[in-house]
């Protein structure tokens, strides 16, 4: 019954490629537009390229771009546990779960995020004190917002809840793309809701989750600048406004930020390369399985391409994604 | 038949089912799918269910394996009552999902389109039952995932993807999948159905390897050789009922019933 690989491998053919003078027309055009962009930006002295390597290093911006990465990672961690238990909750057939998630989702996504940053500002004006208790009952445990809930803590919270609703619908369509199959047999073989949800869903639904959600770890990234609405001023982008208008010089520090959110882009996108071919693996013919032996011969593809690989997840062309 | 037939307390009986019916939907939109179905398996046999598209064989597993609950009847696997626990004073309530899972990990089911798990490998997916629902340790599953491997006849086949083999190799994962928790009972709906028809012996000639083993097993499938040479029961459904059964010989020689007598001449 076994089916061994052939051993010897034939010659592959020696042909001329087919000629693609387009190839080499396009690119004299691309290299002459980006030869005038360069000297476009570099021999215009407005830019002051002097000022901008200066502060490209200053303390106060890099202290403003780890401030930016934590905000940025922070909010998103949080904002995916979130964005999964909404998601579950959203499926699941008890009805006041359902409601919550969808009310939660609707009021997040629904409301502008400045807002939101701007509210979690004035809580502590708002609500001076908060206390766990029993509503218009006793109260167990009181205590001042202000300790808690600190400009970080506000800017945190308020970029995660709002993400976590443009995430649970990610997540539920991830969710919804792996076939319902997978779930019966799972069942079938005796395991429980949540380990199935866990072992064998998420790590299906996260090849349909992981590019959109790449995508708003960027446009993340991004956001943070809006927390100087609650105000939380030690980010890139306020840090950099900030020096740019104290040594009236805006422009090199604008251009500052945006190298800066430039190359955390890039590095973020590696990262989301890697991401998709992990969860990608068992799911393209196995190039990046780790069994390494190829595979077998293209024998057959018509049952495969119905059966196989591609057949129990299904991409989602309606996946939601933040403007 | 094996020695556990003997074992204390287990029924020799091992699937009874009685008088099932199934209901999909309700009001206006309900479909009466399974009408009053009665089955009995032994242990240690092999019933084969035919009948046509729509009669409601993919149901009646779907209920045995508590994948679907029936609306009236009562199924026992094991002397056990599948998916519901009757108290002292005759009051039925349904089980818990923790205790229905426990009682569908001693029921293995092979699906017409595999279902295999495509982001783990070969050995992954005969493991994973084992280690996440019995607890064994990886060292343990892996072990036990290896031969059971082998006697599919993949041993060499282990650290694949489902993607990466054929219709037939993936239905012989699946089956080594479901047998990696000892089930007392297999089920199979359709198992080669989805298959180009070079690869159906190799997986009918592994049921039929089991079925020698002495595991109990219901059948779903149109392959009449197979009824003829391994089944000891054939059971014909048709509208949801069952229309006729009893040895292969009788059934599939001398059908009484003109419905069968159509249905086995458009698939032989
Ligand atoms: N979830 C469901 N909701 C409503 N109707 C259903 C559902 N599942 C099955 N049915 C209906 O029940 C009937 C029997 O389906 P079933 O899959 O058991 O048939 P089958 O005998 O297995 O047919 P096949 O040979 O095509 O697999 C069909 O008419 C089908 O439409
Ligand atoms: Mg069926």
């Amino acid at each position: 019954m076994e089916d061994r690989p052939s051993g010897q491998l034939p010659e592959p053919l020696h042909a001329r490629p087919v000629p693609r003078p387009g190839r080499w027309v396009s690119a004299v055009v691309v290299l002459v537009l980006v030869a005038m962009a360069v000297n476009a930006l570099v021999t215009n002295p407005n830019f002051r390229w002097d000022t901008v390597w200066l502060y490209l290093r200053d303390v106060v911006v890099v202290r403003g771009v780890g401030w930016t990465l934590v905000l940025t990672f922070g909010s998103m961690a949080i904002a995916i546990v979130l964005a999964v238990l909404l998601a579950v909750m959203r499926r699941s057939d008890n009805p006041v779960m359902r409601s919550v998630s969808w009310f939660w989702i609707w009021f997040f996504r629904g409301t502008p995020i400045y807002t939101q940053l701007v509210f979690w500002g004035l809580l502590s004006v708002l609500y001076p004190r908060l206390s766990l208790g029993i509503p218009f009952g006793p109260e167990f445990w009181t205590f001042t917002t202000q300790d808690v809930i600190t400009a970080f803590w506000a800017a945190l919270i308020g970029l995660a809840f709002n993400e976590s609703a443009y995430l649970a619908e990610i997540v539920r369509a991830g969710l919804s793309s792996v076939d319902p199959g997978q779930t019966e047999a799972a069942k079938a073989l005796g395991m429980k809701d949540a380990k199935i949800l866990r072992r064998i869903v998420l790590p299906q639904a996260m090849r349909v989750i992981v590019p959109p959600t790449g995508n708003e770890t960027i446009s993340m990234l991004k956001t943070t600048s809006l927390v100087l609405a609650i105000p939380f001023t030690l980010e890139l982008t306020y840090a950099t406004n900030q020096i740019g208008s104290r040594i009236f010089q805006p422009i090199p520090l604008l251009i500052v930020a945006a190298l800066w959110y430039l190359l955390i882009t890039s590095v973020l996108m590696i990262g989301q390369h890697y991401l998709e071919r992990f969860y990608g693996r068992g799911f393209d013919g196995g190039r990046t399985g780790r069994g390494g032996r190829g595979p077998r011969g293209g024998r057959k593809p018509r049952k495969q391409d119905l059966i196989g690989a591609s057949g129990t997840t299904k991409d989602d062309p309606f996946l939601e994604v933040t403007p | 038949m094996t020695a556990s037939a003997e074992a204390p307390g287990t029924a020799e009986t091992m699937v009874e089912v009685r008088d099932v019916h199934k209901v999909f939907g309700r009001g206006h939109d309900a479909v009466h799918v399974l009408k009053g179905v009665s089955l009995d398996v032994p242990r240690g046999s092999v019933t084969v269910v035919l009948g046509p598209s729509g009669s409601g064989k993919s149901t009646l597993l779907r209920c045995v394996n508590e994948l679907e609950e029936i609306t009236a009847g009562s199924i026992h696997v094991g002397g056990d009552l599948m998916g519901y626990r009757r108290d002292d004073k005759g009051v039925l309530h349904r089980l818990h999902p923790k205790v229905i899972a426990k009682q569908r990990s001693r029921i293995g089911m092979v699906f017409q389109r595999f279902h295999l798990f495509p982001h783990k490998t070969a050995l992954e997916n005969v493991m994973e039952a084992p280690v996440q629902v019995r607890g064994l340790s990886k060292a343990e599953a892996r072990r036990r995932g290896l031969e059971l491997l082998d006697r599919v006849g993949l041993a060499e086949r282990a650290e694949f993807y489902p993607a990466q083999l054929s219709g037939g190799q993936q239905q012989r994962v699946a089956i080594a999948r479901a047998l990696a928790m000892d089930p007392e009972l297999m089920l199979f709906d359709e198992p080669t159905s989805a298959l180009d028809p070079e690869l159906v012996g190799e997986v009918l000639a592994v049921m039929q390897d089991l079925a020698r083993s002495g595991m109990t097993m219901i059948v779903v499938t149109h392959e009449i050789g197979f009824a003829r040479e391994v089944a000891d029961h054939v059971v014909f459904m048709d509208d949801g009922v069952i229309v006729e059964e009893g040895a292969p010989a009788d059934v599939l020689d001398n059908p009484s019933e003109p419905r069968l007598r159509d249905f086995l001449a458009h698939v032989l």
